[in-house]
């Protein structure tokens, strides 16, 4: 084993040494920072960071904050709704674009292209064509229909919808990209055999080919589940929290409580509740690859 | 040949120039950390940095965009060990915490020299001195809660003076509702809708309320019938507010008192600036109402430079000239024109200020009517709690009893 180990590590000496610089960022950049974050949740920082020690004083506060309460429900519901939607439209995006369809390239542009935007201009555009007085609405009443009503972003209930249906916009040519890859790596003997087999194409796609493509549903997944947890400019873009605190976030109660209201123990205290929930969220990814891998070996 | 002859000539007595300079006189570098960025905004801030460079200084501008990306800028430069000469905060509780941890240079000399204990209005006074010593410069102040109206707006809906009392206001909304036009114009934005509260919390309930519920955070006052009458007038303004008040800038709202489809708004006197954009006169067209009781409070806010610890013997004297330069009446008036706030201190002639700064002097010289703003009377993240608190009160069905509770857990826990 010692042996086996030395000469292992001799022979990719220059592979460790070219990962070093990396590695030593991961650790005191990226976890670095984080165990400090988490250390000052347990302290009473205020615009300053303090090295004192409170307990969960920070986190009995946030449970108590019905703003952050609302940021977490209104998460729960962009989370459903955005992966739900997004994972749907694209995966039949990319089966419609693979039915050999003219213009492919066309398509493929048109629907991958609002994912090469910037969230912050995504959220400005729904912004402005929802907004009553200038778009949509105000289009349709200038028409003549003076009752056209279409007030997503201004009205409390329906404002989350409107940044679900921007995110969406924005979400959904991401996944389509990503499953078109796979589906075009399918091997065309598996269509043929289904096809002698008379199995109509949905159900090849929802019972043989969708199954084989785990490894993109998975990658689009969890793609799609960090845009859900860092969602932020969106939101500051199209509503910026309003009307009232009907769609705010997390993230955005993170970032006024650490710039806006100097109150970086309560801050800290929300990201590191963001931080667990992720953590929660990726652990079956990270045991279903391992576990993968061992599958294999075997 | 000739020419390189020529070069190292020159060169040289380049050098010898500006080593000889640098002998005679450094010039006091002094860089200042600020957010005013904005026309009207960046042209005020000259006067300060024209003024500093006559008197011998080096004025080093750092501006940042953006209120808080300037403040924490600045801040992570003091903890950081490099901090800036100066640094703009409001008028406020926001740099108290690094007064504490001693990350200040105090300006005790300079006011002292100048008598701020007298000119100084008591509760700007009281903002930028802590235990006895003050640290930081006030350069303006904004009374964040005049009501603005069109004269064209109020003609139209038969209303023949600006209100004077909350009844005549109330009525008034009324009258322009009827005449179809947005009675109130109103960004749907939290601080605005703060604004609107605060404006109704000193209208209605007058400066000892004021200072009872958001200074004392007194459960009496919290809980008294004046206070439920604030949130019930409050409440009732909502539907004198367009449904696409949602988001609205602040300077949008203005515009529609510009374009006399909106009557009246709660807005700074920074809202002068737009109509003044606008060619719109004060009397004609327009029209600043301080407060709608005789003896309306009137909120001091505004902004002050704080100047970040220092041992360097130059930059303290830099500190120190910038104070001097920036409480300086003439430079006050200069400033305060361009800035649309008024000046700090009373001993200045107000000749060439506006009709509405001239009223905001004459109201501010009755030490009964001066209150502080609502940030010089509670912590950043409390006020935060209750600045959403009126939002919410605003755009959702909150009933009063909720409210009162959520004022009393905000401003007690």
């Amino acid at each position: 084993m010692g042996a086996e180990f030395t000469r292992h590590v001799r022979r990719n000496l220059v592979a460790y040494i070219a990962l070093l610089p990396m590695a030593a960022v991961v650790i005191f950049a990226y976890l670095g920072t984080m165990a400090w974050s988490v250390r000052l949740s347990f302290s009473s920082s205020k615009l300053l960071p303090r090295n004192d020690f409170v307990g969960f004083a920070q986190y009995v506060t946030l449970f108590d904050t019905s703003r952050w309460l609302t940021s977490l429900g209104n998460l729960a519901v962009i989370a459903f709704f955005f992966l739900l939607i997004c994972f749907v439209l694209g995966c039949l995006l990319a089966i419609f674009i693979d039915q050999n369809v003219r213009a492919e390239s066309l398509f493929r542009t048109v629907f991958l292209y609002p994912y090469a935007m910037s969230f912050v201009v995504a959220g400005l555009i729904w912004q402005w064509i929802l907004n009553p007085d200038l778009g949509i609405q105000a289009t349709m009443r200038g028409f003549g229909f003076s009752g056209f009503v279409l007030d997503w972003v201004v009205n409390p209930r329906m404002v989350l919808y409107a940044v679900i249906l921007a995110t969406v916009w924005h979400g959904s040519g991401l996944v389509m990209a990503l499953i078109l890859a796979g589906l075009r790596g399918i091997d065309g003997e598996i269509w043929r055999a289904t096809r002698i087999d008379g199995i109509p194409a949905w159900r090849v796609y929802l019972s043989i080919v969708l199954p084989m493509l785990r490894p993109m549903i998975i990658t689009s997944l969890v793609l799609l589940s960090i845009s859900i947890v860092k969602m932020y400019d969106v939101v500051v873009a199209m509503t910026n929290g309003g009307p009232g605190t009907a769609s705010e976030v997390p993230a955005k109660f993170i970032m006024d409580n650490l710039f806006e209201r100097a109150n970086i123990g309560l801050a800290t205290a929300a990201s590191t509740v963001m931080l667990i929930t992720v953590l929660l969220v990726m652990a079956p990814v990270i045991y279903s690859q391992y576990f993968r891998k061992s599958g294999r070996a075997a | 040949m000739i020419a390189m002859k020529q070069m190292v000539a020159v060169s040289a007595i380049a050098l010898a120039a500006a080593t000889g300079i640098a002998r005679a006189e450094e010039p006091l570098n002094a860089e200042v950390i600020h957010w005013w960025t904005s026309g009207g905004e960046s042209a005020a801030i000259a006067v300060f940095a024209d003024a500093f460079n006559a008197a011998g200084g080096k004025w080093v501008d750092n501006a940042v965009a953006g209120g808080s990306a300037a403040r924490s800028a600045a801040i992570n430069r003091i903890i950081g060990g490099d901090p800036s000469t100066a640094a703009l905060f409001n008028t406020s509780r926001q740099y108290h915490e690094i007064i504490g941890e001693g990350l200040l240079n105090d300006i005790d000399a300079v006011a002292s020299k100048n008598d701020w204990d007298k000119v100084l209005p008591a509760p700007i006074a009281n903002a930028v001195k802590v235990d006895g010593k003050y640290y930081a410069a006030p350069v303006n102040i904004h009374m964040p809660l005049w009501i603005w109206y069109s004269v064209a707006a109020l003609d139209k809906a038969g209303i023949d003076k600006p209100p004077e009392t909350m009844e005549q206001f109330l009525a008034d909304l009324d009258k322009l509702k009827a005449a179809g036009i947005i009675p109130l114009a109103l960004g749907g934005q939290r601080w605005q809708e703060n604004s609107l509260f605060s404006a109704v919390l000193t209208n209605v309930g007058g400066a000892k309320l004021w200072t009872s519920v958001y200074g004392d955070k007194d459960e009496a006052a919290i809980r008294s019938p004046e206070f439920r009458k604030v949130i019930e007038t409050f409440v009732s303004l909502k539907p004198y507010v367009d449904q696409a008040s949602q988001g609205r800038n602040w300077n949008d709202a203005t515009a529609l008192l510009i374009k006399d489809e909106a009557g009246f708004q709660v807005m700074g006197d920074w809202a002068k600036g737009e109509f003044k954009q606008a060619n719109k006169e004060i009397g004609k067209d327009y029209g600043c109402i301080p407060g709608l009781r005789p003896d309306a409070p009137y909120v001091l806010g505004g902004d002050v430079f704080v100047f970040p610890k220092t041992d360097d013997a130059e930059q303290v004297k830099a500190q120190h000239l910038l104070v001097e330069i920036m409480t300086d009446p003439d430079v006050q008036v200069k400033f305060n024109n361009l800035k649309g706030s008024i000046p700090i201190r009373s001993d200045v002639d107000v000749s060439s200020l506006d009709a509405c700064a001239q009223l905001g002097m004459k109201i501010m010289s009755d030490p009964a009517r001066q209150v502080p703003d609502a940030s010089q009377m509670m912590e950043e993240f409390v006020y935060g709690s209750v600045q959403d608190i009126v939002t919410e009160l605003w755009n959702t069905p909150m009933t009063v009893d909720q409210a009162i509770d959520r004022f009393e857990k905000a401003l007690k826990g």
